[in-house]
């Protein structure tokens, strides 16, 4: 579960981890007041408004209605405040990472601008925190390169990312915190301020069961103190069923609706740009049914895995969620049934199909395994537009002359 | 023998007295599976299902020599299931659970490194000799006995994999279910070679997801040890990339864990792989006859 950048800090300072103060606000006239309590009431006139929505590279990207306008940036005067909170609230961004269509601008933070003068040089580091899968332990992976793509980091100079593994049922040590401080090239108070930064942080990450904690930039300010001015979190999704609270930080304005809605029904749906539907028992098998109708000539319009209890409510609501998506042409249900028994599903199909009406579009029903062929001749002599199948290659026959017509 | 679970397997199952642990110790005894006892704190001393319910891991294995052990206990306390099981000389831990949080399992993979045992899962179908011990919730009767071993993360692209098999002739020895999440206890590699190694399996069916190296690892280790064909097929290769398709461990994240890219290993590793999972079955034929 990904959460906003200011969500994130919210909870960053519980773990008395140092983050760039701000404050969060939906109308133009909250954002002047934040700015008032900010910047002016602490003696300067600069701050920074950053849109918030679930995607990097908002500082780059545009706002589609306001094409001049960035994502992140930097305000001098209340003025400037109010122009630039009209333009992004309620808005669309675009970045690298939101695709053509972009997000809508829910929130805004009014943050406090850190980029300060003083008696050292300002520095711009990053860090992660996240699981790596073949050493099963967490890793910290962090470099001097602050505030840019760390991919682009990792692949032309692989030598400046450095990782620190922390060891299964551990804390991060202390000389672990200490390699990290030394070699993003600290000393004095940014070094002891950065030591506390990374072990704090690491608290956070392990207690908050997060997927992946990213600060970038990790800020060093000019009178060596350090901070997280931006913060990526996401949560464990399975975890939240010990964090209460953390639950309740889910926005779904940020999710495709369809998404939420099939969650509801205990669906796992993934909305995809394809042209044939599938709705299938198992995620592997959801996957390899995508790949074959890719095969057969056609491109998959979703993920939707309806799980172990294939029945007239789950395929009802499978069908409701497939159809409201105008590029489906075909529907494939793949169900391979096990436990589940393939004539139960095949009634359910007929139930739900009967119940919808006036379904245009050809659907293709592959019941295999327990009770497959009483589920044919069910489906047969239900005498309803739906064309059945019992092998796979069947019925990536029959998606192939669906998409071919 | 085939692998890790047989005829003279002794199983147990955590959460016995639970809905799920209830629904499928009746399958397995029915199937016939040596099912000796359960586990449920707070219920030892009763029977359920005709057989002993313990307290704790450690008496069962005392009074029933238990040495298989399938964990049908909720997400939020399966890993301390399975550092149980493992404490309690369990040699083979088969776990079921899916939602397990990730930081519960980096706990409970580090605690049973250094025991004698074996975990395979969590999230995933369990394990199937046929004809001889089923410690998972596959559909049995799919499972028709013959010399085919089957590694696979998926539930039911594990059953559509078999069933394609015994529809080409063939049939299955052990087919091995390793579960779809990021940190599992056996590794495709490792199935794999418990396969390679076992002298009633003749050929290998290899069957991955999109996310992590795991496949890679396999056919990397298949380059130099590919004493029987191997058939391979990756799911997801329609995948967007970032996102996750149903189980937890099956998400792009980079330009090595894609379809495309564990094909390509694998087919140069010497893995038949198939593009399409309904060539599975005949492509293993194929490859036998040669």
């Amino acid at each position: 579960m990904n959460l906003h950048e200011y969500q994130a800090k919210e909870l960053l300072k519980r773990f008395n981890v140092p983050t760039q103060e701000g404050i969060a606000v939906d109308k133009v006239d909250n954002a002047l007041n934040a700015y008032k309590q900010l910047a002016v009431d602490n003696g300067t006139k600069f701050a920074v408004v950053k849109a918030q929505i679930h995607a990097g590279g908002r500082g780059k990207g545009t706002m589609k209605e306001v094409p001049e306008q960035h994502g992140v940036q930097v305000v001098k005067s209340a003025e400037d405040v109010e122009r630039v909170a009209k333009n992004i609230l309620g808005n669309t961004l675009v970045t690298i990472q939101t695709g053509a269509v972009g997000k809508v601008v829910h929130k805004i933070l009014v943050a406090k601008d850190m980029y300060y003068d003083g008696p050292s040089e300002r520095k711009e580091f990053y860090l992660s925190i996240l699981l790596d899968r073949a050493k099963k332990q967490n890793v910290i992976m962090y470099s001097t390169e602050g505030g840019m793509d760390i991919e682009e980091v990792a692949h032309s100079t692989p030598e400046k990312i450095f990782k620190e593994w922390v060891a299964p049922n551990m804390q991060l040590q202390g000389y672990q915190a200490r390699n990290i401080a030394f070699n993003l090239g600290l000393s004095g108070d940014a070094f002891k301020n950065m030591v506390k930064f990374v072990t704090n942080l690491y608290n956070a990450y392990v207690t908050l069961d997060c997927s992946i904690l990213e600060i970038n930039p990790l800020f060093k300010s000019a009178d060596d103190k350090i901070f997280a001015v931006d913060c990526k979190m996401n949560l464990d999704e399975n975890a939240l069923i010990r964090h209460n609270d953390l639950a309740d930080l889910r926005d779904k304005l940020e999710e495709d609706p369809t998404e939420v809605e099939a969650g509801e029904y205990n669906l796992n749906y993934v909305k995809l740009d394809g042209n044939v539907g599938c709705m299938v028992n198992g995620a592997g098998l959801a996957m390899a049914t995508m790949d074959m109708i890719k095969l057969a000539g056609g491109e998959p319009a979703n993920f939707l895995d309806v799980g172990g209890s294939a029945n007239a409510q789950t395929v009802e609501a499978g069908f409701r969620i497939i159809l409201k998506d105008p590029n489906v042409k075909a529907i494939l249900i793949n169900i391979f049934g096990g436990i589940v028994r393939c004539d139960r599903v095949a009634a359910g199909v007929i139930e739900a199909y009967k119940k919808l009406g006036n379904i245009s579009i050809p659907i293709i029903v592959r019941l295999q395994g327990t009770n497959a062929e009483e589920a044919k001749k069910l489906i047969v002599e239900s005498g309803l537009e739906v064309q059945s199948a019992i092998l796979l290659s069947e019925a990536a026959d029959l998606v192939q002359k669906a998409v071919m017509a | 023998m085939a692998v890790l679970v047989n005829k003279n397997s002794k199983v147990i199952v955590q959460g016995f007295t639970g809905t799920e642990g209830t629904f499928h110790a009746t399958q397995m005894i029915e199937y016939g599976t040596n099912v000796v006892g359960g586990v449920t704190p707070g219920k030892g001393g009763t029977l359920h299902l005709d057989r002993p319910v313990f307290n704790t891991v450690k008496n069962a294995v005392d009074t029933t020599g238990a040495d298989v052990s399938i964990i049908f206990v909720p997400p939020a306390f399966a890993a301390d299931a399975i550092m149980e099981a493992a404490d309690g000389g369990i040699k083979v831990i088969i776990c079921i659970t899916e939602g397990i949080p990730v930081q519960d399992m980096v706990k409970a993979r580090a605690f049973i490194e250094n025991k004698d045992c074996r975990l395979i899962g969590p999230n995933c179908p369990g394990i199937i000799t046929a004809g001889e011990a089923k410690v998972g919730i596959m559909p049995g009767f799919i499972f028709k006995k013959g010399r085919i071993g089957v590694v696979s993360k998926s539930g039911t692209l594990t059953y559509e994999a078999a069933d394609q098999a015994v529809k080409a002739g063939l049939g299955i020895s052990t087919a091995i279910g390793i579960g779809g999440d990021p940190i599992i206890g056996t590794t495709t590699k490792e199935a794999v070679e418990l396969l390679m190694n076992d002298p009633e399996t003749d050929g290998i069916i290899m069957i991955g997801e999109i996310g992590g190296s795991l496949e890679a690892e396999a056919a990397n280790w298949l380059k130099d040890n590919m004493r029987k064909p191997v058939v391979g097929f990756i799911a997801g290769q329609t995948a967007p990339p970032g996102r996750r398709m149903g189980h937890a461990g099956a998400i792009i994240g980079g330009a090595d864990d894609t379809a495309a890219a564990k094909m390509k290993i694998m087919a140069e590793c010497g893995i038949h792989v198939v593009a399409s999972p309904a060539d599975i079955g005949k492509t293993m034929a194929a490859v036998l006859k040669k």
